[in-house]
């Protein structure tokens, strides 16, 4: 998987996304164990949640940073208990906010890898607004959205992702709302780093996740994951001895036809409308359904500069210019203006 | 020239500038309080203006007013009722009159006296028309009928200026003349002027022609005989600023970062009338404040928890209907016991409200507006000024017992304005963080090979004498821990849903905060005479009207006992003995008996409610009225405050007794 470095955009050289968190001493080498906290795992058996929680565990360590300074943090729902089973620092939050509490935490402390942990009824629903605003900022985090098109923890209602029509507990005749593409979402908000990859394949998640985690700026990676409890097998067409049949597995320079079009596919263009006309492959909804593969991969990964770098920098240029101590600087602030005395 | 004008010493003045919401009457306003306060008085503003950036012209509702008190003595309210009402048109007139005693000085402005806006302000007939008249509707007071804007428009003329662009300087006439009759100081304003007007040499010029001509004009013309003297006022000797409640707030938290050491990072959604905090706080970076204008209210909460996570004072700052929407990250911050600072400018409510207008009514929704037994301590400032000490103190309790503060400011306070004594830094209080740095537990392996030697993290081991758990940020190597939302086991604060843990969790976190009791001071009695049997309790901006109201009752000859709470959670350890060794205890709010109910719940008291809720400042001769009845009633008398009551010819506060 290419972690594209942007080079013909004639950009400055692209800053990581992990250049100012500290790492390991050379020569230490981390391990997934250490990694795992000591609570018992407890999602349903057979859940997608472990396999991206055993590949995010093992990744970590290649990350080659200090464990103390990674930080994922989450929001509501069965993904989100994700930072409980990781021995970093963490944060479980409240329904749909986790990106809002990451964007504080990031812009706060410039040393620390952000991770946000959500699901499709965490961040697309009650945490749209905070996922849009995030990307558009492009704060420094990587966002982890586990998609399972259902709601899980709540015990099987449809999700803002699940198809027209679905059938669940809260709409016994088929739910009639059009379901959100989180892909052509934050490339409509403008994400600077938008990939989807799937549960079940190990090696393509983990390289997502490296690219992800290189890119400076807001990362959303889509994971489609299987609850096998309430909306078991959604992607198992992907998933099956036919996959590559209705795979396009995106790659820079891969062709790709859209609608009798064709071309071949840049994550770097800046304007994003062929990105987000890939991201339209595999839907069948709508009048911008068009059908064919469901692409999985890197749609777009451009450079732009980070919320959390300019707003600390302006806090940085405004302190390079004082002297004084601060309990003179402040006495000055105080005394600032029209004073009189009095006696 | 007349050189001979009479020159009478009066004590007090109560000054309303009232004009259409586009006339500059706040711009007004501030000046003449930038002067009296250098000009050394003692002062009290009341700022009241419309929600609409742009009401009707000419139009009741488009009134915006400022009234100021001016004293040579301390004074506390901006006063009940104005002794002088400049009125620029018709509505403001119209508006602002049933609020004047006999007697009062009008000063009008002819010039928008037209048929239009007479219409405009419900006026069949032109009211000044029928002056001198006796029966007609200004016959009680002095009325100056001048033309403000004609003379405006005719003493800068010479800058070249459209008509309309000229009259625009008639505030600053008006405040010229204004400033002439009270003896204040001109400098200020003019460097003003020129500093504000830097860029537009014309309206510059032109602004400060008129306001020199409003001053000369009052010198010269006939129609004033009388310049009136207040003179400074002699208060504690320091150095003094005049100062608004939201700039004063805005610097303590500026205080706070500098006296804890901790970069402070602001989450906020803008919303009237606490926008100013933000804009203040924007313009300090240099003290390393972080200013994050979020998406939404729950972001600006969200990013503040996120910031004091990763080791900073994190900040939100809004009104009613914000904190209705933060209320579940309130509830975060309170599981996670992470210090940040919540705060309210209450406004006028329910819903929207009264976006501009002030009131209290928000107490309860502050101690229980969260699901869960959720408990926050609650501060709150009496007066603008205050609004710094009381920052200075949400921050000191939120950074020591790991918990959000509720700090709880009003639009009165926030707009309104006083002279201030600045404090010198070595008198506010060191705020340590002291961050955890080291494993703080006994692991139960190392335990059974028999060391004590600390080897894991518990994040809520707590502090024996504060209850406090440690705040132990990313990046500190072997004190990896998660926390969030759900309940926590105690001490190594992993998921619980234990019965008996949730049962003593909830108790603990209660018992931290009512643990902050002990570090407060005793609550301050004020009673002169030592014998009153009727205790007036308040909290918040009522501050200035129950003590205005309490000198009144006393100057009357009666007593009277006056108490107020800055901490409203926990309340002070000593409160329930000193309510009980009362007869009767009045409790006047801005609401309709909130902090009476929290009396009477914690220490089955008869509180007894004094109420209005009318989004303006309680006022002190009604309430003075109010106290007399109670205090006849408890002591068996009759009770008349004769001229110190609501009869007084002209409604000023009165000085307190010496």
């Amino acid at each position: 998987m290419s972690t594209s470095t942007n080079a013909d955009l004639g950009l400055p050289t692209l800053r990581s996304g992990t250049e100012l968190v500290p790492a390991v001493e050379e020569g230490t080498t981390q391990t997934a164990k250490e990694f795992s906290s000591d609570q018992e795992v407890r999602w349903c058996p057979g859940c997608g949640d472990y396999a991206v929680l055993k590949a995010v565990q093992s990744f970590l360590p290649d990350l080659g940073l200090r464990r103390e300074n990674i930080v994922f943090v989450s929001g509501i729902g069965c993904s989100s208990r994700f930072p409980y089973y990781l021995d970093t620092f963490g944060m479980h939050s409240i329904h749909g906010r986790a990106p809002s509490i990451a964007t504080g935490l990031a812009t706060a402390r410039e040393d620390l890898s952000v991770w946000v942990v959500t699901g499709d009824g965490d961040a697309l629903s009650i945490g749209g607004n905070h996922l849009i605003h995030a990307l558009r900022r492009n704060v420094n985090m990587t966002i982890l959205l586990f998609n399972n098109r259902i709601y899980g923890l709540t015990k099987g209602q449809y999700s803002p992702t699940s198809e027209v029509g679905k059938i669940t507990k809260s709409t016994p005749v088929g739910s009639v709302d059009h379901p959100f593409n989180p892909i052509s979402l934050a490339l409509g908000a403008e994400g600077t780093f938008v990939a989807r990859t799937i549960d079940s394949d190990r090696k393509h998640l983990t390289a997502v996740l490296a690219a992800a985690a290189a890119h400076r700026g807001t990362s959303l990676v889509e994971i489609y994951q299987n609850c096998p409890i309430f909306n078991d097998g959604a992607f198992d067409a992907i998933k099956g001895p036919e996959a590559a049949d209705h795979l396009l597995r995106l790659e820079p320079g891969v062709e790709v036809t859209v609608n009798g079009r064709t071309w071949a596919h840049d994550p770097t263009a800046v304007d994003p409308g062929d990105q987000f006309a890939i991201s339209r492959l595999g839907e069948t909804a709508g009048p911008l359904g068009h059908g064919g593969p469901i692409p999985i991969g890197i749609f777009r990964q451009v450079e732009r500069p980070t919320y959390d770098d300019l707003a600390r920098g302006q806090v940085a240029h405004a302190q390079a210019g004082v002297s004084g101590s601060p309990d003179d600087r402040l006495t000055a602030l105080l005394r600032a203006g029209d004073t009189w005395n009095v006696g | 020239m007349s050189q001979t004008k009479e020159v009478k010493q009066l004590d007090r003045v109560i000054i309303r500038f009232a004009g259409d919401s586009g006339d500059g009457m706040q711009l007004t306003g501030d000046r003449f309080t930038q002067e009296s306060a250098v000009f050394g008085n003692d002062l009290v503003t009341l700022p009241n203006f419309p929600a609409e950036i742009r009401a009707p012209q000419g139009t009741l509702p488009g009134v915006s007013s400022f009234q100021i008190h001016f004293a040579d003595h301390d004074i506390l309210t901006a006063g009940d009722r104005p002794d002088v009402l400049v009125a620029m048109n018709p509505a403001a007139l119209r508006a602002n009159l049933a609020e004047l005693p006999k007697g009062a000085t009008i000063i009008v402005d002819t010039h928008d006296f037209t048929k239009r806006n007479l219409d405009k302000a419900g006026y069949d007939a032109n009211p000044l028309d029928a002056l001198g008249e006796a029966g007609s509707a200004l016959a009680e007071f002095q009325v100056h009928a001048l033309d403000l804007t004609g003379m405006t428009v005719e003493a800068v003329k010479e800058f070249g200026l459209s008509r309309k662009d000229a009259g625009r300087a008639k505030n600053m006439f008006a405040l010229g003349l204004l400033s002439w009759m009270y003896g204040r100081p001109t400098e200020p304003t003019v460097a003003f002027l020129e500093r504000k007007f830097a860029k537009a040499a014309a309206i510059r010029d032109a602004n400060v022609t008129a306001f020199k001509a409003g001053w000369n004009f009052g010198e010269t013309t006939e129609t004033f005989v009388v310049q009136y003297e207040v003179k400074p006022a002699v208060l504690p000797s320091g150095t003094y600023r005049n100062i608004t409640g939201n700039l004063a707030l805005a610097y303590g938290l500026v205080a706070a970062g500098v006296r804890s050491g901790l970069p402070i990072m602001l989450g906020t959604y803008p919303i009237t009338p606490a926008s100013d905090i933000l804009h203040e706080l924007s313009k300090h970076k240099a003290f390393g404040i972080t200013t994050f204008q979020a998406e939404d209210e729950i972001a600006g909460i969200g990013a503040a928890i996120g910031a004091s996570f990763g080791g900073a004072l994190g900040v939100t700052s809004t009104s009613g209907p914000g904190i209705a929407l933060k209320s579940e990250a309130i509830g975060l911050a309170v599981m996670t016991e992470l210090p940040l600072i919540v705060i309210d400018v209450q406004r006028g409510g329910p819903s929207t409200g009264l976006p501009t207008k002030t009131e209290q009514a928000d107490l309860l929704q502050a101690m229980y507006g969260r699901n869960g037994e959720a408990p926050v301590p609650i501060v709150a400032p009496q007066s603008p000024g205050d609004c710094f000490a009381a920052a200075v103190e949400a921050a000191r309790i939120a950074v020591t017992y790991r918990t959000p503060v509720m700090l709880l400011s009003d639009g009165y306070l926030a707009n309104g304005s006083e002279p201030w004594q600045i404090p010198s830094i070595e008198d506010l209080p060191t705020i340590d963080p002291a961050f955890a740095t080291a494993p703080n537990h006994v692991s139960a392996k190392s335990a059974a090979e028999g060391s004590s030697e600390p080897d894991e993290f518990w994040p809520y081991l707590r502090d024996p004498e504060t209850l406090a758990r440690p705040w132990a940020v990313p990046g500190t190597a072997g004190l990896e821990h998660r926390i969030g939302g759900l309940e926590k086991a105690d001490g190594h604060g992993n998921i619980s849903y234990d019965p008996a843990n949730h049962d003593l969790m909830v108790r603990t976190r209660q018992a931290k905060i009512e643990r902050i009791a002990d570090s407060l001071p005793p609550l301050q009695v004020e009673d002169p005479s030592g014998e009153a049997r009727v205790l007036v309790i308040g909290w918040g901006s009522t501050y200035g009207p129950i003590g205005a109201a309490a000198r009144r009752v006393r100057r009357a000859g009666y007593k009277v006992a006056t108490t107020h709470l800055r901490h409203l959670n926990p309340l002070p350890k000593d409160l329930g003995d000193i309510l009980r060794s009362y007869d009767k205890v009045l409790v006047p709010e801005m609401n309709l008996g909130q902090l009476s109910k929290m009396l009477r719940a914690e220490y089955l008291v008869d509180a007894i409610g004094y109420n209005h809720v009318r989004g303006l400042p309680l006022k002190a001769a009604e309430l003075a009225e109010a106290i007399g009845n109670l205090v006849g009633e408890a002591e068996g008398i009759d009770v008349d405050l004769g001229e110190h009551g609501l009869n007084l010819p002209s409604d000023h506060e009165e000085a307190p007794t010496r």
